[in-house]
């Protein structure tokens, strides 16, 4: 059977390219290129964080979403699953109940808040967390370009991977069991699930799953597009006549170290932004964190609410939510497991099967002495270099470039410094510098 | 057929920049397709090296050989030398003082580590001389 094609969330408008290098030097895997005067993403290299989407000055980089319009009609109950960073976007929000309320009156049949699935999820990773023989740290699987940079980059550590379904996934799962067993008339084709992302990995994880777990959300529209249909709508001077169906713990979510803290156990780390991650990745590959049980990882600065489908600054939206907490209690679900052992965790919160590495590291080649001798080979390209990882030649560094020009995916002639150079010592009679 | 000779200098002054060797590496034997595992391996037993000689050494050298069958890690400095490498290689043992523990290293894992990590590792000193290891990791 051919492998399914992994279909990617960030796209690019050729027409609008200019062939800057701002997105070049932000992509932390290096899947860029400038090829012939436009931005080139390599698929395979590419993990949908969106860093490229944020940075581009022409908007030329997007993030491919479904539209608010793209819902089938033939849908007879649509649930909306806002994630908790939407709550951010809106100033003077009473409560979440008024977004709730505004959501309804968008044409949502249902609304099943993405915070209420997070509270039973950070239940189950308490439960999960006081297994014996389970690889520590373990390593949150709620980020899903960060899944997808472990998988490709760090192999090693797919096995400390939380193996339970994301909140967003147990959100939809869940909230089509409920509205089948609430509306008997339904059947499953009736029904579906929108999430209201903040960013395009999470589109990407719709479409693609975790690893080999299959998602059932349907569709992904972006907070920024659902932020304009809201904003009429939402009624900001009263309390909403929805209750939210959330704690504090959920909610929380939204922001970096929102998850770790509801696990209740001080030894934990949480960093944001890739290259923090990438860091604290390489760091628990060499065994520098003995001792920590958990860390959460978000590609986004401030953690979701920095995703870029947002609409509002992350920290303000960081702030707009620490102000809806009022009133709430510290959680609102639970998973009411009675005559279970404390380290029980049902398996419908499970992932369906565990996170592998099965994206094909980045090797020069299949044969061993070929790869040798081509990084034997870029050894010495570089060491002709400028290092000054100008981006101009249309890779991100001089490194990259080397590799490039090994692979034979351009020429050493490609290198401008390079050229300019000899050009000078033929002016200046051959005289070596 | 020649190894891949990859070389660093590690920075003594700096704990900043110890480490960097490694994730370095790390990046370069998954170019060339080792398994991940081996890739570990030689990356933890190469930042505890690289620690050490921020730590005791005031810096040094680390050079890497990729052969077809093995991977050959060569540490070595100019720093006081070990007068008793037995008493070295014991599990907890450390001549660190308070600040470097303070900064969460000096648990007497280091050398320890490497061996636990590596098939080979042989370790020659000179007290007021320097300190070279050398770890063999089989591919």
């Amino acid at each position: 059977m051919a492998k399914k094609e992994y279909r990617h969330s960030v796209s690019l408008d050729a027409e609008k390219c200019i062939g800057c290098t701002s997105c070049l030097r932000q992509c932390p895997t290096e899947a860029i290129r400038i090829r012939d005067g436009h931005a080139r993403i390599t698929a395979e290299l590419c993990i949908d964080c969106g860093n490229c989407v944020r940075v581009c000055r022409q908007k030329a980089k997007r993030a491919v979403f479904d539209k608010f319009s793209d819902i089938s009609p033939k849908y007879k109950w649509r649930i909306a699953l806002p994630a908790p960073t939407l709550y951010g976007q809106f100033d003077n929000l009473k409560d979440v109940g008024a977004l709730i309320d505004a959501l309804l009156d968008c044409g949502f049949d249902e609304v099943y808040e993405v915070a209420k699935a997070a509270e039973i999820i950070s239940e189950a990773t308490r439960r999960y967390m006081r297994k014996q023989d389970i690889p520590r740290p373990v390593i949150s699987s709620a980020c899903p370009a960060i899944v997808r940079l472990i998988r490709m980059r760090f192999p090693d550590l797919c096995d400390n991977v939380l193996p339970i379904l994301p909140p967003v996934e147990y959100a939809s799962r869940k909230a089509k069991e409920k509205a089948l067993e609430a509306h008997p008339e339904l059947t499953e084709k009736d029904i579906c699930t929108v999430f209201i992302s903040p960013c395009p990995a999470k589109a990407s994880y719709a479409k693609n799953g975790l690893s080999q777990t299959s998602s059932t959300i349907d569709y992904v529209v972006s907070i920024s597009e659902m932020y304009l249909l809201l904003r009429d709508k939402v009624k900001r001077a009263e309390p909403g006549h929805s209750e939210s169906q959330s704690g504090i713990s959920g909610v929380k979510w939204a922001s970096s170290g929102g998850e770790s803290e509801g696990l209740f156990n001080d030894r934990y780390l949480a960093a944001d932004d890739m290259n923090n991650a990438i860091q604290v990745l390489d760091a628990i590959e060499t065994g520098k964190f003995p001792r920590l049980e958990f860390i959460e990882l978000n590609a986004c600065p401030g953690g979701c609410v920095g995703g870029p489908a947002t609409v509002a600054n992350p920290y303000i939206a960081k702030s707009r939510i620490l102000g809806l907490r009022h009133g709430l209690p510290s959680s609102k679900n639970y998973l009411k497991l009675m005559d279970q052992k404390p380290d029980y965790v049902p398996e419908n919160l499970m992932v369906d099967s565990p996170i592998k590495n099965h994206i094909p590291p980045v090797r020069l080649s299949d044969d061993f002495s070929e790869a040798m001798r081509m990084m034997q080979e870029i050894d010495r390209i570089y060491e002709e270099l400028p290092r000054i990882d100008c981006g101009s030649c249309g890779a991100p560094t001089c490194r990259a470039f080397a590799e490039d020009v090994v692979k034979g995916e351009c020429l050493f002639d490609d290198c401008v410094v390079y050229m300019r150079r000899m050009m000078q010592q033929q002016k200046t009679g051959g005289e070596t510098t | 057929m020649d190894p891949l000779k990859i070389h660093f200098e590690v920075d003594g002054e700096d704990f900043s920049s110890a480490g960097e060797a490694s994730v370095e590496m790390k990046k370069k034997l998954r170019q060339l397709g080792i398994p991940a595992d081996v890739i570990r391996r030689c990356s933890i037993a190469m930042y505890e090296g690289e620690i050490n000689m921020v730590i005791h050494a005031h810096g040094g050298t680390a050079d890497v050989e990729v052969y077809p069958d093995r991977i050959v890690i060569i540490l070595e400095d100019h720093g006081p030398g070990i007068p008793d490498i037995d008493l070295a290689m014991q599990e907890g043992y450390s001549t660190a003082n308070d600040r470097i523990h303070n900064m969460g290293f000096g648990a007497g894992m280091g050398l320890p580590n490497m061996k636990r990590y590596t098939e080979d590792m042989t370790v020659e000193s000179t007290v007021g001389v320097g300190t070279k290891v050398t770890m063999t990791v089989k591919l």
